[in-house]
């Protein structure tokens, strides 16, 4: 199984994403240059965290335009995993992918933290290895996080059970709904404000995130056999 | 527009050059070095690197004081950064430096411009940077001046480092009146280097092209290091610099390219340009090297139009670098650079005359002998003399103030107090997480980071008690290294080497320059006794307001060696039934106190006194007991003596604790004294026998105190109980309180 | 050439938590007479096109495209003759 971790310029979780992967599943992960566009070697796409572009204009514009980015509809499209954290999830609402748009967080300031998440869904390929319902510990950091939608699109994300996570107890950015994640129709493209790859030792302070990582690998495997 | 350069004639005539900080002596020397009049850009030159800033003229007698050698230290002081070995190939790269004054006049700027600064010295050694500290200083907060710079500072601070993808992993925050018309950010950056790719700041190989990158020139910051080096004042304000504008993405992608430049192999040297910008990057580089340098100006890649050699020699625009490669690898390092998105060019070539020579629309505009720029810049020795606040202090018992008898009252206001208070609200405005590092997160004595691929990891702290070097700069000093080898010490590292950055007011006055001449001494025989030499540091003067100074405040950041990752140790009680013990011993020492300040408002008398060879073996002892695997969890005592230390480890291991105190001493001094060279562990049962056998086989003094039990932190003092508190009144206290005041 | 001069705005159904706090700072102040605030985005670009109607089409593309992420703001432009 193959990840591709894209880099952008200013992208800066990029070693997290790529470190997450080598430590929790040992599969093949390459960094992949926000110019490149041939994505069609790998089966998961990792968005990773950072200040694509300094988070100039706004957070995730920019990055959304790039050339690899056009690759990662592609991808999309024909089905593959798509998973953006953080400034991840910010691109991938520019660029369309999922609804909605992360403005600042109501506070107006950048919050590092670990919070509690309940995971709402474990029917998604990302939520395999979680129990619905459950409360898992993943840190935040992030200055712009508050999920944003217009009424008529959070009902169609409550409708068709496209919520994955939400924050438990205070809600630190403000989103709608609480909502900390959230997958598109298709049910391939996760994007989430905490960070799944910065959970994965305990002497990081919680391995909840570990099993993010596994459920894709599982849900992969489920149809591909082992590999 | 611009104005008409006075010429050589008229800037010794109307003396110009005193604007621009050269006193009467130092205008006739460079009359000697150049054998001719300067004309204006030359002028301008000598005046930036002959400021405190760039030359270090009024602390240098007392900076070569500082032992700098050690068997690990493969880097000392003058470089961009220090660097220690590690082993296994591997070494850490740290610094710290000062933006005080910049965050005076403008604080999120300041601030990230400050921290630009230093990844800047840390990357272009060649070093990944893996972490950064910082060190703050504000005045009360109980006015909207100071609470707009606190704010601002950390918002500035947050703001470049979480962009840049740096974690912010640690660091201490006081506050003080005599802070609060000057503020102080010091900000220091670790990072991690192979012994292999260790790179100099060194203009070598005649011919080889002098290569610029980064962003372009503007005219911010001219005359910078000349403003720091002044004391702040009303007219400062008017005669500031423009304020340089940090851009944390350049600086992102200037460090992987540069990273990236350096493992190419094509680097022969390389420097940052900070103070001073181009003039002291490419001027020392070719000092250093003993060779010339020859820049043509009209290829200087610059934002603003009509400008002067004068303003792109003095200009401090940030995130540029200055390079030398190898001759004919041009078009190979402009690739490097393209990839990252930046633009990358030749503006000179390393030349055999030692002279700085520019260019500029064909003509030669300044010729300046390069060594003697660099090198030659005064020296003064200053007089010192002692002040008459200590004399006073001499005869002073602290120890005769009324006894606060409420003493869960006065424990609850000391966790409140600002300066001892939960920097919750800082740190939690810092990634410190990103890169996936952080073993110990800010909040704890020291940060820790895992060293990937091994199982070592590195602890790291800045500290200083301004108010014990106020008090007694030498006891101060050497105190402020102490503590932070006990940090260290207490999250399981072995202490290896210190940067520090000597935040003084203003040398011209004899009593100050005391102060600083005492506290080196003071850290001299500190990092002598404690095996942490001196790889680095800055120094930053005349922080005064109106002419009244700050607390000498020298700022000492430490970085130690954990060899293995199950050596890591945090300050919270892990489990109840653990016993408690306390190494070293408590006196009735309160000078300097925040239990002084609290009950007379204001400090005064002696602080603690420091006994090193004490030091060492209570740090050695410990050390070794967290190696044997013997201790849960370990704190340094510190302000606010034994019950402050007992409530943070019981706030953050959300337990109680049960203590029976059996002493002589009067209760506030037993409870809140701050006695140094102290430490609080607590272990398993069935390891109390061990600890209390290495503890005797070092002479340490060791007594058990009592266990982790329940919901409240219980003290009894020779069987009587003082105090009584739910742990939810002590987080309430300790954790709330700067959110309030920040509200 | 043109010099177009572009307004972002967050859209009148979404909080704006950077305005709210402005306008409790200036109440703070005195300011007592201000309302609501909303805080946005003004930019200027210098537009190398000499039709106006052609400018104004590709200005539009711009702001739809990039410059305003249409789910959360608005946006407006105008045209000068430079």
């Amino acid at each position: 199984m193959n990840f591709a971790v894209i880099v952008f310029p200013g992208s800066n979780c990029d070693v997290d994403m790529y470190k997450a992967v080598e430590d929790c599943l040992g599969q093949p992960v390459d960094y992949v240059w926000y110019t490149q566009t041939d994505l069609s070697k790998y089966d998961v796409i990792l968005i990773p965290g950072g200040f694509s572009y300094g988070d100039y204009l706004r957070t995730g514009a920019m990055a959304s335009l790039a050339p690899a980015m056009e690759s990662v509809k592609k991808a999309a499209a024909e089905g593959k995993l798509v998973l953006g954290v953080c400034n991840g999830f910010q691109i991938l609402t520019e660029a369309g992918l999922l609804p909605g748009a992360l403005r600042r967080n109501q506070s107006l300031k950048f919050h590092c933290k670990y919070v509690d998440l309940k995971v709402e869904s474990n029917s998604t390929p990302f939520t395999l290895d979680y129990q619905e319902g459950e409360m898992i510990k993943i840190p935040i950091a992030h200055g712009e996080g508050n999920y944003y939608c217009d009424p008529e699109t959070l009902k169609k994300l409550q409708e068709n059970n496209q919520i994955v996570f939400r924050y438990e107890g205070l809600n630190p950015n403000g989103s709608i709904d609480e909502i900390a994640g959230i997958i598109n129709e298709q049910g391939n493209v996760l994007g989430m404000m905490p960070h799944p790859e910065r959970a994965v030792h305990e002497w990081l302070g919680s391995e909840d995130g570990k099993r993010m990582f596994t459920s894709i690998l599982k849900y992969w495997r489920e149809r591909n056999g082992a590999a | 527009m611009q104005h008409k350069e006075p010429t050589p004639t008229e800037i010794q005539e109307q003396k110009v050059y005193r604007e621009m900080g050269l006193t009467d002596e130092e205008y006739e020397k460079v009359l000697e070095i150049m054998g001719r009049k300067p004309n204006y850009t030359e002028i301008g030159i000598f005046s930036v690197m002959w400021s405190e800033h760039c030359s270090y003229k009024n602390s240098k007698p007392v900076l070569r004081k500082f032992p700098t050698k050690g068997p690990r230290v493969l880097q000392g002081p003058g470089e961009g950064a220090g660097i220690v070995d590690i082993g296994d190939n591997q070494a850490v790269v740290f610094k710290m430096e000062s933006h005080n004054h910049p965050s005076a006049i403008e604080p999120y700027q300041g601030a990230a411009t400050g921290v630009g600064g230093i990844i800047r010295d840390v990357f272009s050694m060649g070093a990944r940077p893996i972490a950064m500290l910082n060190s703050l200083r504000f005045g009360e907060l109980d006015n909207a001046k100071t609470k707009y710079l606190f704010e601002n500072v950390v918002s500035g601070i947050a703001g470049y480092g979480n962009c840049i993808g740096i974690p912010t992993v640690g660091g201490e925050v006081m506050f003080d009146p005599s802070y609060e018309g000057n503020p102080l950010v010091n900000a220091m950056c670790v990072g991690l280097i192979n012994h292999d790719e260790i790179q100099k700041g060194v203009a070598k190989g005649i011919g080889n092209p002098v290569i610029y990158v980064g962003a372009s020139t503007g005219r911010d910051g001219i005359h910078g290091a000349t403003f720091a080096s002044e004391e702040l004042s009303e007219e400062s304000e008017a005669k500031r610099p423009a304020v340089q504008v940090g851009d944390p993405f350049m600086e992102k992608l200037l460090l992987e390219a540069t990273l990236e430049l350096i493992r190419s192999g094509y680097v022969v040297g390389i420097q940052d340009m900070g103070a001073a910008g181009l003039t002291s990057s490419s001027s020392e580089m070719a000092s250093k090297a003993g060779n010339g340098i020859e820049l043509d100006l009209d290829m200087v890649p610059q934002r603003e139009t009509g400008m002067t050699p004068y303003e792109m020699m003095l200009s401090e625009s940030q995130e540029r670098m200055l390079v030398v490669v190898k001759q004919g690898t041009e078009e190979e390092v402009y690739k490097i650079f393209e990839k990252w998105g930046l633009h990358a060019v030749v503006i000179g070539r390393v030349t055999d005359d030692d002279q700085l020579r520019l260019l500029h629309k064909g003509e030669v505009v300044a010729e300046i002998p390069v060594d003697k720029l660099a090198e030659d810049a005064p020296v003064y020795h200053k007089p010192s003399a002692v002040p008459a606040y200590y004399e006073q202090f001499a005869g002073l018992d602290t120890t005769e103030i009324e006894e606060t008898k409420d003493y869960a009252d006065t424990l609850l206001k000391l966790l409140s107090s600002p300066t001892i208070a939960s920097k919750e609200w800082v740190y939690n405005q810092y990634d410190y997480m990103v890169r996936t590092n952080t073993a110990v997160m800010p909040g704890s004595d020291a940060a820790v980071l895992a060293i990937r691929g091994t199982r070592k990891a590195l602890a790291m702290t800045t500290d200083c008690n301004a108010r014990y070097v106020y008090l007694d700069p030498y006891q101060g000093g050497a105190i402020a290294v102490a503590e932070a080898a006990r940090n260290v010490v207490c999250s399981g590292a072995l202490p290896l080497a210190i940067t520090d950055n000597l935040n003084f007011g203003s040398p011209e006055k004899p009593e100050i320059f005391w102060q600083i001449e005492q506290a080196a001494e003071g850290i001299s025989e500190a990092c002598r006794q404690l095996e942490a030499p001196v790889i680095g540091g800055n120094v930053s003067l005349y922080n005064e307001t109106n002419g009244v100074a700050i607390y000498p405040t020298p700022t000492i950041g430490m970085v130690g060696l954990i060899e293995d990752m199950d050596h890591i140790t945090t300050q919270d009680f892990k489990a109840e039934g653990d016993h408690i013990l306390l190494l070293g011993e408590t006196k009735a020492e309160i000078g300097g106190s925040e239990y002084q300040k609290l009950v007379l408002g204001r400090i005064e008398g002696r602080p603690p006194q420091i006994n090193l060879e004490k030091e060492k073996a209570i740090q050695a002892t410990v050390l070794k007991a967290i190696r044997e695997g013997l201790v849960k969890s370990a704190h340094d005592l510190a302000e606010g003596g034994l019950a402050v230390a007992l409530a943070e480890s019981c706030i953050d291991g959300n337990v109680g604790a049960e203590i029976q105190l059996d002493t002589e001493l009067r209760a506030d001094l037993t409870l809140f004294s701050e006695s140094q060279s102290r430490i609080l562990l607590s272990v398993a049962p069935d390891h109390v026998e061990k600890v209390k056998g290495l503890a005797s086989e070092a002479g340490v003094t060791i007594a058990e105190l009592g266990k982790v039990t329940g919901e409240n932190l219980v003290i009894r003092l020779n069987n009587s109980e003082i105090i009584n508190q739910p742990l939810s009144t002590l987080k309430a206290a300790w954790k709330d309180a700067i959110p309030c005041l920040m509200t | 050439m043109f010099k177009a001069t572009v307004f972002v705005t967050l859209r009148e159904s979404v909080l704006d938590p950077q305005g709210s706090a402005v306008r409790g700072s200036l109440h703070t102040l005195g300011f007592d007479e201000v309302g609501e605030v909303r805080i946005g985005k003004y930019m200027q670009l210098e537009i190398d096109l000499n039709d106006r109607a052609a400018a104004e089409e590709r200005v539009k593309e711009m702001c739809e495209k990039l410059l305003a992420n249409t789910v959360i703001e608005d946006y407006r432009y105008e045209l000068q003759e430079v």
